[in-house]
C-alpha cells in the first residue's frame, strides 16, 4: 500500500497530447518517488476553468465541479481530491465552499445532478498537489530523497495567480508566498528571492482573447527573470507554464528581445533532484529546452 | 428600519443583487479603489470595479451592462485578496459578464466574450476541452481566409507544441471526452433550466 493516497482530478490540459501532458508525466514520476497513489476520478469532466462564465451561469458552472466531487465521493470515498492544475483546483474548491455556504444553491445542484442519478454530499477536501507536498510530506522529508542536488541552478519561482489567490498555500502571504522558493532550496537549487514578478498575472485565458495585452505582461515576467540572473523559471501552474514558455518567439518579434528562457514545473525539479532521467522528468516536453536541468539529469 | 434602507436601493441595484453572482456584495464597496490599482489589466478598463459598483448604485443599467470592463478580468484574484471589505470582486465581474451576455448587451466583437462562449461550447460537446479545436476556432474566428493567415502566422508555435507532444492532430478526429456525455449534458441542461426560471421570475 502506498504511503499517501488521494482521489485525483487531472484536468483537460493534462491528457495525452494536450498542453500540460508534460506536467502529468512529471507528476507521475514524482508520485512514484514519494510513494503517492493517485486514484483518478472516473469519468471526470471539465470544470470550465475561469473562462466559462460567458457560456454558463453560476449554477451550471458549480454543477460541473459538483459532478466531479460527487463521482469522487462515490468511487474514491473518504479520499481528499487533489488537483495539479491551478484552475481545476480553484474551480473545484470554490464550488465546494460555495455550495457548503449556500443551501439554496446546494439544493439546486443536487436537483441537477439527480438527472443522472448522482448526489453530492460535499464532505470532501479539495487540495492542490503542492499542499500535499508541503503539508502531508514536508520539506524535510522531501529533502531526504534528494540524490542530485540542483547545484548552481538559479530558479525564478513564478507562483502566478490561481495557485496563490484566493486560497493560498500553507497560510502564506498572497504578495510574497515563499513555498516555491523553499522547495527549490530544499532540492539544492538557488531560489531567487528578488524575483519581483513572482505573483504577476500572465493573462490566463485572456492570452488567447487579448494576446497583445497579455504578452505585455508575459514580457515583464520573463524580462525580470533575466534581470535576476535566472537559468530557469519554475511554476506550479499549467497555464502560466504554457503562456510564459510558448509565446517567446512572438514576444521577441514584437519587443526586439532575445528571450529563450525555459519554463518548468516544480515536479520536474523534484524528478531531476531525485535522480530521474530527462525523459522521466518530461524535459522532452519543453518547447524551450531546459539545458542546465538536462545536464544535471544526465550526470 | 427596512424601509429606510430600501429607499437607498434603486431598482438596478436590486436587480444585480437578485440576478448577478455574488451581487448582494455590491453595496458593501466603500470606493477605496484598491481593486483598480491591483488589476493587472487595470489600464484597459473603461470603468474599474469600484466605479462599476458605484454606477450600479447610481442605477446606470445600460452603461454598466454594455461596458467591456468586466470582460477584461483575467481571474487573477488580486482584487479579492486585497479588498478591505472582502468583496468577491472577481466573481461579481464574472457574474456581470454572464448577466450582460444573457441580456444581449455585450459590445459587438468583444474578444473575451466570444472566446468564453466558444470555450463553453467546446467543453460541453464531449465533457472535456479539445485544445486543438479551441485554438483553431480562435484562428478562424474572422473567416476562412484570415484563418489561414493566422494559422500560418502561428505555424511555428503549433509545430513546437507538436514536437513536444503537447498538441495532437488526433484531437481533430474525435479526441478526448468523457464516457457519459449525455448524462453530463442532461445535468447541465437542468441546472440551466433552474437558473433561467429563477431569473425570468424576477420582478414578476
Amino acid at each position: 500500500m502506498a504511503k499517501y493516497e488521494y482521489s485525483f482530478y487531472p484536468g483537460c490540459s493534462s491528457q495525452k497530447g494536450a498542453s500540460s501532458s508534460n506536467l502529468a508525466r512529471s507528476v507521475d514520476t514524482m508520485c512514484e518517488e514519494l510513494d503517492i497513489k493517485l486514484n483518478t476520478i472516473p469519468d471526470w469532466n471539465c470544470c470550465s476553468a475561469s473562462i466559462g462564465y460567458g457560456g454558463g451561469g453560476v449554477l451550471p458552472r458549480l454543477t460541473l465541479s459538483a459532478r466531479n466531487i460527487a463521482l469522487s465521493e462515490q468511487h474514491n470515498t473518504n479520499q481528499d481530491i487533489v488537483a495539479t492544475c491551478a484552475a481545476c483546483w480553484l474551480a473545484t474548491k470554490e464550488a465546494q465552499e460555495r455550495l457548503a455556504d449556500d443551501s439554496g444553491l446546494m439544493a439546486d445542484t443536487n436537483t441537477a445532478l439527480a438527472e443522472a442519478g448522482l448526489k453530492l454530499e460535499n464532505k470532501t477536501n479539495i487540495r492542490h498537489m503542492v499542499e500535499v507536498l508541503i503539508e502531508d510530506i514536508g520539506y524535510d522529508k522531501i529533502g531526504e530523497g534528494v540524490k542530485k542536488p540542483l547545484e548552481g541552478l538559479k530558479v525564478a519561482g513564478y507562483v502566478g495567480c490561481q495557485t496563490n489567490r484566493p486560497f493560498g498555500i500553507d497560510g502564506e502571504s498572497f504578495e510574497n508566498p515563499m513555498y516555491l522558493d523553499k522547495l527549490v532550496d530544499t532540492l539544492g537549487g538557488e531560489s531567487i528571492k528578488t524575483y519581483e514578478k513572482k505573483v504577476q498575472c500572465c493573462g490566463g485565458a485572456l492570452a488567447f482573447s487579448e494576446p497583445v495585452k497579455s504578452q505585455e505582461m508575459i514580457h515583464g515576467i520573463i524580462e525580470s527573470a533575466y534581470d535576476n540572473g535566472a537559468d530557469v523559471i519554475a511554476t506550479p501552474c499549467p497555464l502560466c507554464q504554457a503562456n510564459v514558455e510558448i509565446y517567446q518567439d512572438e514576444i521577441n518579434a514584437k519587443y526586439g528581445s532575445k528571450f529563450n528562457m525555459p519554463v518548468v514545473y516544480y515536479s520536474q525539479l523534484i524528478d531531476v533532484a531525485y535522480g530521474r532521467n530527462a525523459t522521466d522528468s518530461s524535459l522532452d516536453g519543453q518547447v524551450i529546452k531546459a539545458k542546465k536541468l538536462e545536464e544535471i539529469a544526465g550526470k | 428600519m427596512s424601509s429606510m434602507v430600501e429607499k437607498y436601493r434603486n431598482n438596478f441595484l436590486k436587480e444585480v443583487e437578485a440576478n448577478v453572482e455574488e451581487g448582494e456584495w455590491v453595496k458593501m464597496c466603500m470606493q477605496c479603489g484598491v481593486c483598480a490599482g491591483s488589476c493587472p489589466l487595470g489600464k484597459h478598463w473603461a470603468h474599474p470595479p469600484q466605479e462599476i459598483f458605484m454606477m450600479i448604485r447610481a442605477g446606470k443599467r445600460e452603461e454598466v451592462l454594455s461596458s467591456d470592463s468586466m470582460w477584461m478580468c483575467t481571474s487573477c484574484y488580486n482584487c479579492i485578496v486585497r479588498c478591505p471589505r472582502e468583496l468577491p470582486i472577481t466573481h461579481i465581474m464574472h457574474g456581470l459578464a454572464t448577466y450582460a451576455k444573457r441580456l444581449g448587451l455585450v459590445p459587438k466583437k468583444q474578444p473575451t466574450a466570444w472566446f468564453s462562449q466558444v470555450f463553453w461550447d467546446n467543453m460541453m460537446k464531449k465533457g472535456r476541452v479539445n485544445e486543438l479545436k479551441l485554438g483553431l476556432s480562435l484562428y478562424f474566428k474572422d473567416g476562412f481566409v484570415s484563418g489561414i493567415k493566422e494559422s500560418l502566422k502561428h505555424q511555428k508555435l503549433g509545430m513546437n507544441m507538436m514536437k513536444a507532444k503537447r498538441m495532437s492532430i488526433a484531437e481533430l478526429f474525435g479526441g478526448h471526452g468523457i464516457d457519459k456525455v449525455s448524462d453530463l449534458q442532461k445535468i447541465i441542461k437542468k441546472a440551466e433550466e433552474i437558473e433561467n426560471a429563477r431569473i425570468e421570475s424576477y420582478g414578476k
